[in-house]
């Protein structure tokens, strides 16, 4: 073997949720997803560490399998490489089968068929503290004689939990010698007769927390008070945190113009920066709020339990269970969303949640959403303690699952789909998030954030204030400059289209960057007013502005056209990535571009009829 | 089970074989359906159109 090639490659395999991602964290000092159902690593992920040894590992993290016979596009990733026939893929010189201790005789079963490959193989026997406090017992030394693998213990979640499989990996390990049992399910059941002893079959908490969760009448009426919980925190929790933004914002702003002569360089800063990227920092505080709710939820093991609850309804609208996850990650990002529905078996199934993934309200939109919001919708109490901006925002959030639903439903019909479609979806035993993983999390979000600030929308932003400063107006032209700019005779020229639906010619403006990155729409808003503007209104108070110039009907158009519109596209890019398809990336466009016109219309004549 | 139905042979795979115990947990809120079933460790949702395809005999006779 030459210097070159000298690394070790090793690839981490198993049952889904069984530790993977937490030991590739914990080895090569990654922070890789994890959370607490199966399905959460749908694509290889490559690390490396140096061994005590100093030897360098590559190691692979592979989506979790039940079965080298493949059933989903997630499990064929883990295939093709432990066959070693990915495309311009290594096979791996070693094996590393991690195996949940509290799941033996699911796990074993997966153990004995990777075993079988005939590469070297490594069990780690992982959550060793959970089966220990289970009270289940397990003779390693036995496992280590009748498997003919080397056995480790490890705590993924803890540190140094990993410590001693580090140290067996950096020995040399032989493919077990020996022969390949004929009935697996009678192997395991040996095994586990001789090495395993075990007090009961499940946890006492989970049956507890099932009986109510899963409860026909309780677990339904939990899950919609515990998705309004969400809605309603988003908005009441995160009010005075955005106000202390805000006012800084607009200090800091004031604050650095001062010295500036007035000219393009004050513009820039004043009418762009502050103006434009000001209004989307100050949504930081709502995003957080959001994802420590789906982190939490993700962790503690509740998120397929509301698939199970769900999946009749799913069914009935052409979707199943399984796309609930897909469905509610969308919730923070669409991205994130299609790819994970590579864990849904059924084709179709997969398709149709790409398709209506985009109708989930991403976090992008909730800057859009709760700028209207605030302008619009009077802050009022009801029934005692419900807030009724909190109320709207629901409402929205619950406009986009129906309409998913709907679209899901027509899609079924569309194809006259009468064929059977799977669920077997496996419910993981319950956790209690880890405050730092939640933190370390919650950091990511908004280092995310920011970087899509301070990155994206910094420049689209910039290449706005120049588009709609110049160029400048003629000597002598009466009326805000912006009129005679590029980006101003654009939104007079889109306007045409978009007046149908209540859309001025600002608004027309702003969802052109938009496409790029929703939130842009809101800072763009910021920067457009702040230019058509006089020189005193100050820009930080996009939301009193666009109240005092907009009808209501303007603004709830602009609300519902947002529940549909195909803004983004880099979700259209991962839908072509995903389905491999520019057809799919078509009718996708097409149809959320028509429900968008449709629906605003419809809301904008309607609204223009009653007020 | 045949072999050439994939889901039966998923089934088979999660250890849904002859001689193992299942103990029916909860039932979907609308008909009944999916159900959870516990299987060993393991707890699984499953659409009776999927579980049809596993044959039962009452606890406490032998397979």
């Amino acid at each position: 073997m030459s210097t070159l090639e000298s690394a070790l490659r090793i690839a981490l395999v198993g049952n889904p949720n069984c530790g993977k991602t937490a030991l590739f964290n914990q080895l090569t000092g990654s922070r890789q997803k994890v959370a607490n159902y199966a399905g959460v690593t749908v694509e290889r992920k490559q690390g490396r560490y140096t061994a005590p040894s100093g030897r360098t590992v590559d190691l692979l993290d592979l989506p979790g399998a039940y079965s080298l016979d493949a059933a989903s596009p997630d499990e064929a990733i883990t295939r093709d490489v432990c066959l070693g026939i990915a495309a311009g893929e290594r096979r791996p010189d070693l094996l590393v089968c991690v195996a949940d201790a509290t799941n033996l005789r699911l796990h074993l079963r997966f153990v004995l068929e990777v075993r079988a490959l005939g590469l070297p193989v490594v069990l780690a026997l992982n959550m060793m503290d959970a089966a220990a406090r289970r009270g289940i017992r397990i003779d390693i030394a036995a496992l280590e004689r009748e498997l003919g693998l080397p056995v480790v213990e490890t705590v993924a979640v803890r540190r140094a939990g990993a410590q001693a499989l580090v140290e067996r990996l950096d020995r040399a390990v032989a493919p077990s010698a020996l022969p390949a049992p004929e009935d697996l399910h009678v192997e395991v059941r040996r095994l586990l007769t001789l090495c395993v002893s075990m007090p009961s079959s499940t946890a006492a908490t989970d049956d507890a927390i099932d009986r109510v969760a899963l409860h026909p009448v309780w677990g339904l009426v939990l899950l919609a008070a515990l998705m309004f919980l969400i809605f309603q925190s988003v908005f009441s929790w995160a009010e005075p945190l955005m106000e202390g933004i805000e006012g800084g914002i607009k200090a800091l702003g004031e604050w650095s113009v001062q010295s500036l002569p007035q000219g393009p360089l004050r513009s820039l800063l004043s009418d762009g920066l502050f103006a434009g990227l000001g209004s989307v920092l100050v949504f930081l505080p709502q995003i957080l709020i959001l994802f420590l709710f789906i982190l939490a939820l993700e962790e503690s093991g509740y998120l397929p339990r509301a698939a199970f609850l769900l999946d009749r309804l799913m069914f009935k609208a052409g979707l199943s269970g399984r796309s609930f996850i897909p469905l509610l990650s969308s919730f923070a990002c669409a991205i994130p969303g299609i790819m994970a529905t590579r864990s849904i078996q059924d084709p179709r199934d997969r398709l149709t949640t790409i398709m209506v993934a985009p109708l989930m309200t991403c976090s992008a939109r909730l800057p859009v959403y709760t700028l209207l919001i605030a302008a619009f919708i009077p802050e009022q109490t009801v029934a005692g303690v419900f807030n009724l901006q909190g109320i709207v925002l629901f409402g929205l959030y619950i406009a986009g699952i129906v309409s998913a639903l709907v679209v899901a439903f027509v899609t079924k019909r569309l194809y006259r789909d009468r064929s059977e479609h799977v669920l077997l979806l496996e419910l993981p035993s319950y956790r209690v998030p880890h405050p730092r993983d939640l933190l370390i999390g919650l950091w990511e979000r908004a280092w995310i954030f920011l970087r899509r600030v301070g990155g994206i929308i910094l420049a689209l932003t910039v290449l706005l204030w120049f588009l709609s400063s110049y160029p400048a107006p003629p000597e002598g032209a009466v009326g805000p400059a912006i009129d005679y700019s590029f980006a101003g005779r654009l939104g007079r020229g889109l306007e045409y289209i978009f007046a149908p639906i209540g859309f001025n010619w600002q608004i027309s403006i702003a969802l052109v960057p938009g496409l790029a990155a929703r939130e842009v729409a809101v800072s763009a808003l910021g920067t457009v007013y702040a230019l058509s503007g006089s020189d005193e209104t100050i820009a930080a108070e996009l939301g009193p502005l666009i109240a005092g110039q907009w009808p209501l009907a303007t603004a709830l158009s602009l609300l519902v056209w947002f529940i549909f519109a195909p803004q983004c596209l880099s979700t259209l890019a991962v839908i072509r990535r995903e389905t491999n398809s520019w057809r799919n990336v078509a009718i996708a466009a097409g149809y959320l571009f028509s429900l968008a016109y449709v629906a605003s219309f419809i809301t904008y004549q309607v609204t223009r009829a009653l007020t | 089970m045949g072999n050439a139905d994939p889901i039966a042979r998923r089934l088979r795979d999660l250890g849904f074989v002859r001689g193992e115990t299942i103990k029916l947990v909860a039932q979907g809120p609308v008909g009944g359906d999916p159900i959870l079933v516990q299987i060993g460790f393991t707890r699984f949702a499953l659409r009776r159109s999927e579980a049809a395809r596993v044959r039962l005999q009452p606890a406490g006779e032998t397979a």
